[in-house]
């Protein structure tokens, strides 16, 4: 490396990320006339791009925008989904703010990570710290996710609602799908969000324990959720998701039987993935 | 046989002769329909006359050397071809007000749409058949133009992956907002009066209408592989550039498999033509979706493009008048940085073949709904990307080379 740019990258750690923008999540439009993001600083940007050069394993201090801190982040949103997530509780990946990798010996990688979560229920956004470690070796370990400073966010209230569905669906009503949550139009009946949220959030144990350094998932589309007796006070569900890796860019497919209630929050009790389908056997099911 | 009547012209010579054909017209027995009246020897006389009377009055003017001409052959067939022609009309009309861009969809609608963007800003808008996809449907580029012989030109291509319904969608909005804004909006006025815009808005026609009947997840072209039960190919690692290095497969089942060879789709290589034998396109620009970045190259490496920190500029200054509209974050920088090494990626060729201004666009969202965005946002999403694009497009015009 010449010395011109290792003077640039000293210098690029030596400056904090200050991108301070104000983040409007696209599905709500703002109607606070003075939300416009500050401009970046132009100096930063530059020496960034000139430095732009990644590692394979990236270590030390990370750009924010590139995906190795990305995709570490990532998974601070599906531990949260996994842990507090609620029909009326829902988290996203806001921002990365800063990250920072480093090998721990013999175990795998660790990424310390300051980002920005969104609750988008309710619209509220907050910083968090937050640490994943992605184990290395052959036995298939899930990644670590450890959060701190991130108490607010997690206080959200949402019992009422909560309570509310769990009472109605407990007795009165069962939910079985006809339609794919959300329909190939981005349209999803109101009564059903609330079990379109459940899915992904049962969904997000899976794509914890499946994330590596190397994907990134999402939810792309609920196939069904079905709901079968409750059992010991919980509402109990099958599921059928299609995730999306953005890496790959497949659509694995899974089957998922959990449980619910306000109390419990959701608790994954078997997963299946479903082997790849091709066109021959989907022509006979078209959605 | 159809009886109609004939319209004739008669060019009177004389005021005797005007004379005479003001006689015929106050002659109810002849049944004459007089378009134009026998006024003066100036004026033509336009006459409909009933079928059962043409004979006798045609000898009747020519035994008085009254000159006429058969103006219209067959009444009928007119009157016919003129109220389906009102009626098509009424349709296209009725299409181009009420036409839903708030709305995903089929090819169908979108091609027929096509048709009524041009019929409507005919001095604008050409229609392009650039060659067909594998299934042999057309690939139609808009191309707008204030006219000049290969002026420098601006590429965009939506919907190559075709599962990104709101990457086609966009297409048609911004289309549409071409056509309208053109005489009105002075950077675009501006670029237009030296450069033309090529929009290929569904560049993956198969794989579109495949998601629509089949199988909504649809990334790749439809291609067969030969020894594999599994069809496609993904065409944005198809392309002639760091062909087969990492990023892409080599497992015709697999969502990114490159293809038996660089260019053998044939919807890419409908583009590479294109592209090649106009030869003087400034900015190529593929419009993905989802995850909210606006990219330059390169994809096949992680080494900076020779151009990068202009590009990276630029591409800032466009994300920034995006946001500015409802505040929607995006992330700048090359693609193999933001977001994986993937090799044989149109912009990486584009760049590569000397096109500078190369971008590549994976608009809303971030992965709540991904690929099946609801319809609700496709305007939204269309109108805060055209301030990107405008920005784009002025730039370009603004640094020829």
């Amino acid at each position: 490396m010449g010395l011109r740019r290792a003077i640039v990258l000293v210098a690029l750690m030596e400056v904090t990320w200050s991108l301070n923008v104000t983040t409007i999540g696209p599905e709500t439009v703002s109607t606070d006339a003075s939300a416009h993001p500050e401009p970046a600083e132009e100096n930063t940007e530059q020496k960034e791009a000139a430095a732009a050069e990644e590692d394979v394993m990236a270590t030390g201090e990370l750009n924010p925008n590139h995906y190795p801190a990305q995709r570490a982040a990532k998974l601070v949103q599906h531990y949260l989904n996994a842990r507090y997530g609620s029909p009326y509780k829902l988290f996203g990946l806001k921002e990365v703010h800063s990250g920072n990798a480093e090998e721990v010996a013999d175990s795998g990688r660790k990424y310390q990570l300051e980002i920005s979560v969104h609750e988008i229920i309710s619209n509220t956004k907050e910083k968090c710290s937050a640490e994943v470690f992605f184990p290395s070796g052959a036995k298939q370990l899930s990644p670590q996710v450890q959060v701190s400073a991130c108490e607010e966010i997690l206080k959200l209230d949402a019992k009422s609602e909560e309570q509310a569905l769990y009472q109605q669906y407990k007795t009165n009503k069962t939910v079985r799908t006809e339609e794919r949550l959300p329909d190939s139009y981005g349209h999803i009946d109101p009564e059903m969000t609330p079990f379109w949220h459940l899915s992904i959030v049962a969904s997000s144990f899976i794509m914890l324990k499946e994330s590596t350094e190397n994907t990134l998932y999402n939810v792309a589309q609920v196939a069904n959720i079905t709901q079968l007796a409750t059992e010991n006070d919980q509402l109990k569900f099958d599921c059928h998701v299609l995730l999306h890796e953005m890496v790959s860019q497949e659509i694995p497919q899974w089957k998922l039987l959990f449980t619910w209630s306000p109390a419990e929050g959701v608790k994954v009790l078997h997963t299946e993935q479903l082997p790849h389908v091709h066109e021959f056997e989907k022509r006979a099911k078209p959605n | 046989m159809r009886f109609s009547d004939q319209v004739i012209r008669v060019d009177a010579q004389s005021e005797e002769q005007i004379k005479l054909l003001q006689i015929l017209e106050s002659e109810e027995k002849w049944n004459l329909d007089f378009w134009r009246h026998p006024v003066s020897t100036e004026l033509p006389v336009d006459v409909r006359v009933p079928r059962s009377h043409l004979g006798a009055l045609k000898e009747y003017l020519n035994a008085h050397s009254i000159p006429f001409t058969v103006m219209i052959d067959d009444v009928q067939e007119l009157l016919d071809q003129e109220k389906a022609e009102m009626r098509e009309n009424h349709i296209r009309q009725h299409n181009t007000r009420d036409f839903n861009f708030g709305a995903y969809h089929p090819l169908e609608t979108i091609y027929s749409w096509m048709d009524t963007l041009v019929d409507q800003h005919p001095n604008l808008v050409t229609k392009l058949e650039i060659g067909r996809s594998y299934e042999n449907r057309p690939m139609y580029v808009l191309k707008f133009s204030t006219g000049g012989t290969n002026r420098p030109a601006i590429w965009m291509d939506l919907g190559i992956h075709s599962r990104e319904w709101v990457s086609q969608a966009t297409g048609v909005w911004t289309a549409n907002k071409i056509a309208t804004d053109y005489d009105t909006d002075a950077s675009l006025i501006a670029v237009l009066k030296t450069m033309d815009i090529y929009m290929l808005i569904v560049a993956n026609p198969d794989g579109y209408v495949f998601s629509h009947t089949s199988d909504r997840m649809w990334r790749k072209t439809r291609s067969p592989n030969s020894g594999s039960v599994c069809v496609g190919v993904d065409p944005n690692r198809n392309w002639d550039a760091g062909f087969g290095g990492p990023g892409a497969s080599t497992n015709p089942c697999s969502e990114t498999y490159q293809g038996s060879s660089a260019h053998s789709e044939i919807e890419v290589k409908n583009i590479v033509n294109l592209i090649q034998s106009h030869g003087n396109f400034k900015s190529f620009i593929s419009v993905h979706a989802y995850s909210q970045l606006l990219m330059y190259p390169y994809g096949y490496t992680c080494r900076s493009a020779a151009d990068q920190a202009e590009l990276d500029s630029v591409g800032r200054a466009a994300v920034q008048k995006l946001t500015s509209l409802y505040g929607t974050t995006y992330k700048v920088g090359n693609i193999c940085t933001i977001i994986y090494q993937a090799s044989g990626g149109s912009i990486d060729w584009s760049y590569d073949v000397g096109i500078k201004y190369s971008f590549a666009f994976e608009l809303r969202d971030t992965g709540r709904y991904g690929f099946i965005l609801p319809a609700d946002q496709i305007i939204p999403t269309a109108s805060e990307t055209w301030l990107a694009l405008k920005h784009i497009m002025e730039y370009v015009h603004d640094h020829p080379y």
